[in-house]
């Protein structure tokens, strides 16, 4: 009795995702109204901060891309059935992957360094990913204990390599060398002053071609099928004769790879160089966005672009309110982020029994289609 | 015929249903229903899938509510919220798919939802009296203290049973409960029932198997279309009306084909052993051949190795040793990508449970169609899937096998378990395999469709290929098969042939006690 | 209660005006990854804004990072909002602040703890090892075991120049005394990793040591604890952090963060720019005195301690930085 697609498609996709947000941010105005602060006031600083200057939008959309790539790395696992919690440990690993390309490359072109930084990231992040895979295909490891784990060690890793090989002598800093300015992945502002000084760089092209490629890959491709066919019964890719040891290896590779884009973001289109902890949560964002996107590339963008708004506005609610600190932004995204992830089903109930009330629901069609088909 | 429905009359029947409607939206689920079920009877309700039988039980069990209507529980009307208030009126329900918690024991089960206050203690004592004085009442034997994953499907069939006796079920609903047994179990269940009758218990039983509605009810009525056709006192009616009443025309329960003619060997099957997931052998030294042109049917109790023998010739599990040939060529299959290969040597796989390893139900039905095929360059270039083809291939398979609704968008959980069969079915028989292995073509299928797929295996034996058939129905195995072989404890006991053996030799071999000739020992 | 959520909420009608408007010539104060309130060296940055705000009755805007990527957005939105001189904390502004200094010639940038060489920002650093030289010298002149503790923040340079002015200090009084010498990461997080430095203090105390040196940010505290736990002394860092604990904080290695910030806010817009070492003669580092602590020290000891104090300040005594050239001879 208990289907899960007992409520019409539309509301799945976008009247319960905005009950949630809007829950979220009513308890955020709780929260806001409890330290002395008027939540009205936080909504408009929030949303004005986003958009309401070209610096803001340009934030917003630079913290969206960063979202898009993870947002894509835990989707493409999640359709072939995998929860890949590792998109931070892989975005982290790609950022070595970036550097070293472009630290021997800085002196060149940037027409070489950037499509070959693209490759270090992909690769080094896939193979951070397919790991994990691999001792899910074969030995059975679960994939959310590996890739939590994987996490871990490549922040170990990362020091270690920052520490020892990548920062200049005599540094304070945990931090490779600022990389010449032909590897720079070139800011948007460079073409659109309106963007002021805002971060927002070329890679925003790139999440927007990896939203159209992942569209493409997962619906349109053999690779996608069975992909799918994995995620909803592995035993049927089993049947099929797709093998699902290559189907995981090679999905986590591409979320990986996909994960690793954020590098790119992060490393030549902002730091320009490597920091110490880059990535700075947006691997579990991801996770997030790609539960609140529905794992399809259109809910991804606009999931991504909701948490731009609200990393970028929480920022400036923390300048212009005077209560509002560096806690209560993260309590605020923490709403969020729970109310559209881990229950994003809240409302599932209600919502359903409010369809089967008003008739042509999901339940019903399907008692329709059943009907029908054994009439003869 | 006036019931009096405010004061309870001398000896009202258990269930009344009056003028019961549901509307699901623009479908008529339950049109104008009445149904008597008197006080102990077993009391069976047959139609096709979708005729609205689980509709309507789930409305007396208060899942749902009608739309219109009168319920009356011993001659009292009752408004029925919900299932707690239906068990409150005495009325229990076996699921078809059990609602046990895995890892806790039979006594914990029955107590669940009944457990009392904060102490547990006091209720398990109290629960094992009670289990111990129902379990010799309806002689209804379970250990206690067994894990309910350690236990057989059909004893958890009884611990269902049991926790409905243990909240004080009168009036018993069963939906579809043999689906999941092996025949034994199933003549267990029937013993069950008829003590439970004797004890002045209702049963209502919700099947489509039309073998034991005649064997077990007093009373039988029939639905189809959301609507009651009749209701028959069992003595008086037969099969085949109970079928035409269902589909609503003449239905041939018997199938006609011609001898077979068989060509040369297709599948030969040489000493093989296959291990299951444990690594325990399932399939020990089995050696057979199949012929184009003839069907070898592998009758047997389920989990004698059946499933594991299919799996391997199909690709899906490496056997330990032992070759299999196609055609004369040996071939091997082992890998995770063993079903693909099995594919590229022209053998088509009919896999026992559709929806579990066959389908993917939450795909539209064209994916389906393509599923194991898709890596062909029927459906697309290179890498890309070409969905138009795709989709137009469903079409025409969906028009040939007759899938109803014939649309290939629909979600395939939305169709009913027959046209799922089909689906597979279609797609299976669409590629010209040479050699076909199927695995229980028919369960869960409703009577119409099993008269057309049995149709369509005939026919594809007609056009010389050559197919394994298995079965748990013995029926089936021997209507369509022109061999038959016995399989038991991982090996083949015996052959036989359909048009001789009677259905007691096959029992006696399938137990593992007689054994004719086989192939092999 | 409810009275004043609807005034709150009826404010909203002039928030427009709050976004907008710039606060001209305020000072700005950035406080870097540990926090506002981590009890050492950004919560003294905000103690000397506090006290400027008390004296003089002005304005600042502040700002806590959560990530190293809001460093240059935050710089910017001090700006736009009209901060200036705008105070920025840590070494890790060496990347993004030169750049932004070039941008905003108009504006004024104080950096703490580290050296940029704009003609717009002053660079203001501390003699930390001078500093730590003197708490040494303090340590092993209360303690007679020859044996003393050193746990580290994070592993990087400007820790290590503590460390090597502490074991100076140290062996000026006791030549042969052991220095045991622990950090408690080498991520930012090791500024805030209490647990980890309370453990490195108590395996210095079970080997012997009695004065644990904490030059650890956050973390300190976790030093000051285990020395309360086990009977024995800690010394504090950058603040005066002995009223923690009275009784068991011998002393601490004051660097005067909060006066750093406090002169940049008086001397408003038009501070003068360059490099500001403030070493002993500034009292830009040091070691506190106060009642909480006085009972634990002889006159002797501080004599003793003054004595080398003034000979750092004539140049009689050399304390070797260790920033220099990466050694720390001993």
């Amino acid at each position: 009795m208990g289907g899960t697609s007992s409520i019409p498609r539309w509301a799945d996709i976008v009247l319960l995702p905005l009950l949630n947000l809007i829950l979220a941010f009513l308890i955020s105005g709780l929260v806001v109204l409890m330290i002395g602060e008027n939540p009205l006031m936080a909504y408009y600083a929030i949303f004005y901060g986003a958009f309401g200057s070209g610096d803001g939008l340009g934030y917003t959309l630079y913290y969206a891309t960063n979202f898009v790539f993870t947002g894509l790395a835990v989707a493409i696992a999640a359709h072939a059935g995998l929860f890949n919690i590792g998109a931070e440990g892989q975005a982290y690993v790609a950022g070595l992957g970036a550097i070293l390309v472009a630290l021997a490359l800085d002196q060149t072109s940037v027409f070489l360094v950037v499509p070959l930084a693209i490759l270090g990231a992909a690769a080094f992040g896939g193979m951070w990913a397919a790991i994990p895979g691999w001792l899910q295909a074969k030995r059975g490891s679960h994939i959310v204990i590996t890739t939590i784990m994987f996490n871990f060690i490549a922040s170990a890793a990362m020091i270690y390599v920052l520490n020892r090989f990548l920062k200049p002598a005599g540094s304070n800093g945990l931090e490779s060398r600022v990389l010449d300015q032909t590897a720079w992945m070139p800011q948007l502002r460079l073409f659109m002053p309106g963007f002021g000084f805002s971060p927002v760089n070329l890679s925003i092209v790139l999440a927007l071609l990896l939203l159209v490629g992942f569209y493409i890959l997962v619906w349109h491709t053999k690779f996608g099928f069975a992909l799918r066919t994995m995620g909803k019964n592995p035993l049927a890719s089993r049947y099929a004769g797709m093998s699902n040891v290559k189907l995981i290896v090679i999905t986590m590779a591409i979320s990986g790879g996909l994960a690793g884009m954020m590098a790119i973001n992060q490393v030549l289109g902002l730091n320009h160089r490597l920091v110490e902890n880059f990535v700075a949560g947006a691997g579990f964002v991801g996770i997030a966005v790609a539960l609140m996107g529905r794992n399809h590339p259109v809910g991804i963008a606009l999931a991504a672009l909701l948490f731009g708004v609200l990393y970028q506005g929480g920022s400036e609610m923390q300048f212009v309110m005077p209560n509002v600190n560096k806690e209560v932004v993260s309590v605020v995204q923490a709403l969020v982020i729970l109310f559209t992830g881990a229950m994003e089903g809240l409302f599932r109930p209600s919502l359903e029994r409010l369809f089967a009330g008003w008739g042509g629901s999901g339940k019903a069609e399907a008692i329709a289609r059943t009907t029908a088909g054994s009439e003869s | 015929m006036q019931r009096p429905s405010g004061a309870a009359a001398a000896n009202p029947p258990a269930i009344e249903l009056k003028g019961i409607n549901k509307h699901f939206g623009p479908v008529h689920a339950n049109r104008d229903i009445d149904l008597v079920v008197e006080r102990g009877t077993v009391h069976g309700i047959v139609g096709e899938n979708g005729a609205g039988k689980s509709t309507l039980m789930s409305i007396l069990y208060g899942f749902y509510t009608a739309d219109s209507g009168d319920i009356l529980v011993n001659g009292l009307v009752q408004k029925i919220t919900d299932s707690r208030h239906a068990l409150g009126l005495g009325i229990g329900m076996v699921h078809q798919h059990f609602m046990l918690v895995d890892n806790f024991t039979v006594l914990e089960n029955v107590i669940l939802g009944a457990e009392g206050r904060f102490r547990i203690a006091p209720a398990l004592h109290k629960a094992r009296a009670a289990l111990k004085a129902l379990a010799a009442e309806y002689k209804l034997d379970v250990d206690p203290d067994a894990i309910i994953e350690e236990i057989s499907v059909g004893q958890q069939q009884r611990v269902e049973i049991l926790k409905a006796l243990y909240r004080g079920a009168d009036i018993l609903i069963l939906d579809e409960p043999t689906g999941v047994l092996t025949p034994e179990e199933a003549d267990d269940l029937f013993r069950v029932l008829r003590t439970l009758r004797e004890q002045g218990k209702t049963v209502i039983l919700i099947t489509h198997k039309l073998r034991e509605i005649m064997a077990i009810t007093d009373n039988v009525s029939v639905m189809r279309q959301g609507a009651m056709v009749r209701t028959l006192k069992t003595a008086d009616t037969s099969p085949g009306e109970l079928a035409e009443l269902m589909v609503g025309r003449r239905v041939l329960l018997q199938v006609e084909k011609q001898p077979s003619l068989p060509g040369k060997p297709m599948l030969e099957v040489k000493k093989l052993t296959v291990n299951d997931d444990r690594k325990v052998a399932r399939v020990k030294d089995i050696s057979l051949t199949v012929r184009a042109g003839e069907i070898v049917g592998i009758a047997g109790v389920a989990g004698n190795g059946q499933s594991e023998l299919l799996e391997c010739i199909a690709g899906m599990r490496d056997p330990v040793s032992g070759e299999i040939r196609l055609a004369g060529d040996k071939i091997s299959l082992r890998g995770d990508d063993g079903g693909r290969k099995a594919r590229l040597a022209g053998l088509a796989h009919v896999p026992e449970d559709r929806q579990r390893m066959g389908l993917v139900t939450s795909f539209e039905a064209w994916e389906n169609s393509i599923l194991g095929y898709e890596y062909t360059e029927q459906f697309g270039r290179g890498p890309f899937l070409d969905i138009k083809a795709a989709r137009a291939h469903a079409e025409e398979r969906i028009k040939t096998f007759d899938v109803r609704p014939p649309n290939p968008r629909l979600k395939t959980a939305n169709f009913s378990g027959g046209n799922q069969q089909k689906i597979v079915l279609a797609r299976e028989l669409g590629q010209d395999p040479d050699v076909l292995i199927v695995g229980q073509p028919t369960r869960g299928v409703d009577i119409g469709a099993i008269e057309f797929i049995h149709k369509q295996i005939i026919a594809m034996r007609d056009a010389g290929k050559a197919i394994l058939l298995v079965s748990v129905e013995l029926d089936e195995i021997r209507s369509l098969s022109d061999r038959i072989l016995v399989m038991f404890d991982g090996r083949i006991v015996g052959e036989a042939d359909p048009a001789k053996a009677t259905e007691n030799e096959l029992g006696l071999m399938m137990a593992g006690i007689a054994a004719t000739g086989g192939e092999t020992r | 209660m409810n009275f004043s959520i609807l005034s709150r909420l009826s404010a909203g009608a002039a928030l427009g005006l709050l976004m907008t408007g710039t606060a001209l010539a305020d000072p700005g104060l950035i406080y870097d990854l540990g926090g506002k309130f981590d009890k050492s060296f950004n919560e003294a940055a905000y103690n000397g804004a506090e006290r400027w705000k008390a004296a003089t009755g002005g304005n600042y805007l502040d700002f806590e990072i959560t990530d190293g990527a809001q460093r240059e957005q935050a710089l910017r939105r001090m700006v736009s909002q009209g901060a200036n001189p705008i105070v920025v904390m840590s070494f890790n502004w060496g990347s993004v602040l030169p750049v932004l200094a070039d941008e905003y010639p108009d504006v004024k940038f104080v950096v703490i703890d580290s050296v940029v060489e704009k003609p717009n920002v002053r660079s203001v650093v501390f003699d930390e090892h001078t500093g730590s030289f003197l708490v040494g010298a303090l340590a092993a002149l209360k303690s007679e075991t020859g044996k003393y503790g050193f746990v580290g923040g994070m592993d990087v340079p400007l820790i290590h120049k503590f460390y090597c002015g502490y074991a100076q200090g140290v062996k000026a009084v006791r030549a042969d005394a052991e220095v045991y010498e622990n950090y408690t990461g080498t991520t930012p997080d090791a500024w805030n990793n209490p647990t980890v430095a309370g453990e490195l203090a108590k395996a210095a105390y079970d080997r012997g040591a009695e004065v644990v040196f904490a030059a650890a940010g956050g973390s300190g505290l976790g030093v000051i604890q285990a020395a309360q736990d086990n009977n024995k002394f800690a010394i504090g860092v950058d603040s005066n952090q002995n009223h923690i604990a009275p009784g068991f904080v011998l002393t601490s290695m004051e660097k005067r963060v909060d006066v750093a910030v406090e002169t940049a806010f008086t001397d408003g817009p038009d501070l003068e720019t360059g490099l500001q070492v403030l070493g002993l003669a500034e009292n830009g580092v040091g070691y506190s005195v106060d009642d909480n602590n006085r009972s634990l020290l002889t006159d002797e000891m501080i004599a003793q301690v003054e004595d080398y104090k003034a000979k750092i300040i004539a140049g009689e005594i050399t304390v070797h930085n260790y920033e220099t050239d990466s050694q720390c001879p001993l």
